[in-house]
C-alpha cells in the first residue's frame, strides 16, 4: 500500500472539525514554519521537495514562488485555485469537503512564505455547500489564533476569504480567475505580464491549485528530503487521482506515483477492475483535455515498458503515443463505449466554455462540435474526418490561453487512435446509431502530429 | 422597490471588506449570488441595476458579468431546477437515459419549465462529480448516482415540499 500524506486522516471521525484535526496533529506545520523558518527557507524547502503544480501543468511550485516580484510597499497575494472544472477531475472537492483544515493549514504556511496577508480561495460556484465548510474551518482557525493579526506572536497577519465563482470552466485558467476575482467576465489576459509580477489588482500574485497547497503541509512536517524520496524521478510525493467512467470503484485515490496503470485499474485497492467482466477499450488518464489512449498504448509504452502513473511515464511517447498526467482525472472507457460520442461531448464542453475572445477557439470549437454531431448522428461525410483534423490543428497554438489547445487535443487523439471508428460511423450511418463499434482495432497512430 | 433585507445588506458590506479599498467591484459575483437567491431565483434588469448602485459601478458592468456566467439566470426558472450533467464521464454512465427519463416524466424539453412552475430541466457541463455519475445539481446540493427510481423519489420529494410550503 502506498504512503498517504494527504488523505491519511480523511476517514477519522469528525476530522472536519478543528478539535479533531488539531488532536490528530493538525497545524503543526504552521508552528514549525512560522516559528523556526524564514519565508525564503520555506520556499527553498518546497523547491527541494520537487513538488510540481497539481492543477494540470505540473510546473515546479518552489520555482513559481521564487518568481514573485517584491516591489516595496505593494501588497502580494496568494490565490488558491479551487475552480476544478476539467471533466474527470473531482479531487480538490474531496480534499475540501473532508479535510478543509488541511487546505487552510497549507494556505497559512504558503501565505507566510509568499508574504500574502490576504489570501483568497477561488471556488467554482456550483460547490456551494463547500463554501460553508471552508468558511466554518476558517472561522475555527481564526478563533484558535492561526489566522488574524500577529499569528503565534510572530507579527505575521493573514486573512483567508472564499470567493465563489458562478459557472465558467475558463475561470480555472489563472488569468481568467484573476479577472473573475476582480468582478469581471472570465476573459484570460495576455501574458506577459505574468501574475507573479502583475496579478490581482495589478499586485504580484501566485495562483496554485488546492492539492498543491495542501501538499505544503506534509513537506514542512516531514521535510523536503523525506518527501522527495517518495515517488520516482521528477514525480515526487503523492498525487490524488480521481477515477471515473467504467470502473468498479470510482473515487479519489492517493497514489505514490510508482504504481502501474494496469494495477491502478485492476487492483482492488484502487479502481477494482471493469464492471461485468468487460474489456478495457481506452482511457483518458489526466482530465478530458489530455490525449485518449487505446488500451494497448495505455498499459505499455511503445518501447514495451510498463506504464506507470506518473508525469514522465504517462507522457512517454509524446502526444502521438503517450498522454499526460494532467489534473489526475482518470476516465476509463469499456468496450461498449463509443469514442465518437465521447469526443462529441468533450467538444461540446469546450465550445460551451470558450470565452470567445480568440476566433480560432470561438469558431473552431463550434465547428468541431457540429461536425462530430453529424458523424455521430449518421450525417457525416468521409471528408469530415480530415476536416476535423485540419480544424484542430489550426486552433492549437493560435490562441491567447491554453483552452484552445485543450479543445484540440482530445479531437486529435481520438482521430489518431480511433480513425477506424470514425470511418465506420460515416460508412454505416444507420448501424452506428443502433450499436457501438466495440473494441478498437487500434488504427496505426499517425506519425505526423501537431498536438 | 427592490431592496435587500438589513441582514443581507450587512452581508454585502462585509463582503466588500474582503477586497482592497476602491475595488468593491470585486464583490460582484458573490453579491449577484445573494441577489439571485433573494429575488426569486433570477436576475431581472431592475435587480442588476440595484446591485450596480450598491457597488457603485455602471449597470453595464453588471450585465456583462451576469450574461457570462452560467449560474446566473436571466429569466424566471422553475422552483426546482434539475441541472443534469451531460459531459463525457457522466455520459459513459448513462446520463443520456436519465435526461430522457426526466423529459418524459415531467413532460418538458431541456430548457423548459413545467406549466405549474415547479420544475425546470437544464443540461449542464461537468460539475466535478464524475465519479458519482450520473448526477444533477438541485439547488445548493448535488444528487448523485442517479437512477430512474431516484429521479422518481426526488420529484416526489419536491412536490411534497412545495405542497407543505403553500
Ligand atoms: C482552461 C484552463 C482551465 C484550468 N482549470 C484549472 C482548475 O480548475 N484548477 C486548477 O488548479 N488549475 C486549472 N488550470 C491551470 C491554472 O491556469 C494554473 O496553471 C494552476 O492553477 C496553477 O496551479 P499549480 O501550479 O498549483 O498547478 C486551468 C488552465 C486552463 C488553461
Ligand atoms: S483560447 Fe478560447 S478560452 Fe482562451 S482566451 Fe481564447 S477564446 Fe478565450
Ligand atoms: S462529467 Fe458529469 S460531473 Fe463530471
Amino acid at each position: 500500500m502506498g504512503r498517504k500524506l494527504l488523505l491519511e486522516k480523511a476517514h477519522v471521525e469528525g476530522i472536519r472539525t478543528y478539535e479533531v484535526y488539531r488532536r490528530e496533529g493538525g497545524y503543526r506545520s504552521v508552528e514549525k514554519a512560522l516559528k523556526t523558518m524564514t519565508p525564503d527557507q520555506i520556499t527553498d524547502e518546497v523547491k527541494k521537495s520537487g513538488l510540481r503544480g497539481r492543477g494540470g501543468a505540473g510546473f515546479p511550485t518552489g520555482m513559481k514562488w521564487s518568481f514573485i516580484a517584491k516591489p516595496e510597499g505593494v501588497p502580494r497575494h496568494l490565490v488558491c485555485n479551487a475552480d476544478e472544472s476539467e471533466p474527470g477531475t473531482f479531487k480538490d472537492r474531496y480534499l475540501m469537503e473532508f479535510l478543509p483544515h488541511l487546505l487552510i493549514e497549507g494556505l497559512i504556511v504558503s501565505s507566510f512564505a509568499l508574504g500574502s496577508n490576504v489570501t483568497y480561495i477561488y471556488i467554482r460556484g456550483e460547490y456551494a455547500w463547500i463554501v460553508d465548510i471552508l468558511e466554518q474551518a476558517i472561522a475555527e482557525a481564526k478563533q484558535n489564533g492561526w489566522l488574524g493579526n500577529n499569528i503565534l506572536g510572530t507579527g505575521f497577519n493573514c486573512e483567508i476569504y472564499v470567493h465563489r465563482g458562478a459557472g465558467a470552466y475558463i475561470c480555472g485558467e489563472e488569468t481568467a480567475l484573476l479577472e473573475s476575482l476582480e468582478g469581471k467576465r472570465g476573459n484570460p489576459r495576455i501574458k506577459p505580464p505574468f501574475p507573479a509580477v502583475k496579478g490581482a489588482w495589478d499586485r504580484p500574485t501566485v495562483v496554485n491549485n488546492v492539492e498543491t497547497l495542501a501538499a505544503v503541509v506534509p513537506i514542512i512536517n516531514i521535510g523536503a528530503e523525506e518527501y522527495a524520496k517518495i515517488g520516482i524521478g521528477k514525480s515526487t510525493g503523492t498525487k490524488l487521482i480521481s477515477a471515473c467512467g467504467n470502473i468498479n470503484k470510482p473515487g479519489v485515490y492517493e497514489i505514490d506515483m510508482t504504481i502501474s496503470v494496469e494495477d491502478f485499474i485492476y487492483s482492488d485497492e484502487y479502481c477494482g477492475g471493469i464492471p461485468n467482466g468487460k474489456k478495457l477499450k481506452a482511457c483518458i488518464p489526466g482530465g478530458s483535455s489530455v490525449p485518449i489512449l487505446p488500451a494497448n498504448l495505455l498499459l505499455k509504452t511503445v518501447k514495451g515498458e510498463t506504464r506507470i502513473m506518473n508525469y514522465e511515464s504517462l507522457s512517454d511517447g509524446g502526444f502521438a503515443k503517450g498522454s499526460m498526467m494532467g489534473s489526475g482525472g482518470f476516465i476509463v472507457l469499456d468496450e461498449d463505449q463509443c469514442v465518437v460520442r465521447n469526443t462529441l461531448t468533450l467538444a461540446r464542453f469546450y465550445r460551451h466554455e470558450s470565452c470567445g475572445q480568440c476566433s480560432p477557439c470561438r469558431e473552431g470549437t463550434g465547428w468541431m462540435e457540429k461536425i462530430l454531431k453529424n458523424i455521430e448522428y449518421g450525417k457525416g461525410k468521409s471528408s469530415d474526418i480530415d476536416l476535423l483534423w485540419d480544424i484542430q490543428r489550426k486552433i492549437e497554438g493560435n490562441t491567447i490561453c491554453p483552452l484552445g489547445d485543450a479543445a484540440a487535443w482530445p479531437v486529435a487523439a481520438a482521430i489518431r487512435h480511433f480513425r477506424d471508428e470514425f470511418e465506420w460511423h460515416v460508412a454505416n450511418p444507420l448501424e452506428s446509431q443502433k450499436r457501438n463499434f466495440g473494441l478498437a482495432h487500434y488504427a496505426d497512430p499517425l506519425e505526423s502530429v501537431t498536438a | 422597490m427592490i431592496k435587500f433585507s438589513d441582514e443581507k445588506l450587512a452581508k454585502v458590506k462585509e463582503l466588500i471588506t474582503h477586497y482592497p479599498e476602491g475595488k468593491q467591484k470585486s464583490a460582484l459575483l458573490p453579491v449577484l449570488h445573494i441577489a439571485q437567491e433573494s429575488f426569486g431565483g433570477w436576475l431581472s434588469p431592475e435587480v442588476m441595476d440595484y446591485v450596480a448602485g450598491l457597488l457603485n459601478i455602471e449597470p453595464i458592468e453588471v450585465y456583462e458579468v451576469a450574461t457570462f456566467y452560467s449560474m446566473y439566470n436571466l429569466k424566471p426558472m422553475g422552483k426546482y431546477m434539475f441541472e443534469v450533467c451531460q459531459t463525457g464521464p457522466c455520459m459513459l454512465k448513462g446520463s443520456d437515459d436519465i435526461i430522457e427519463y426526466i423529459k418524459q416524466k415531467l413532460g418538458i424539453e431541456v430548457g423548459e419549465t413545467t406549466a405549474d412552475g415547479l420544475f425546470s430541466l437544464k443540461t449542464v457541463e461537468c460539475l466535478g462529480a464524475c465519479g458519482y455519475a450520473p448526477m444533477m445539481q438541485l439547488g445548493k446540493f448535488y444528487r448523485e448516482h442517479l437512477t430512474k427510481e431516484k429521479v422518481d423519489a426526488i420529484i416526489e420529494e419536491c412536490r411534497k415540499t412545495a405542497a407543505q410550503n403553500n
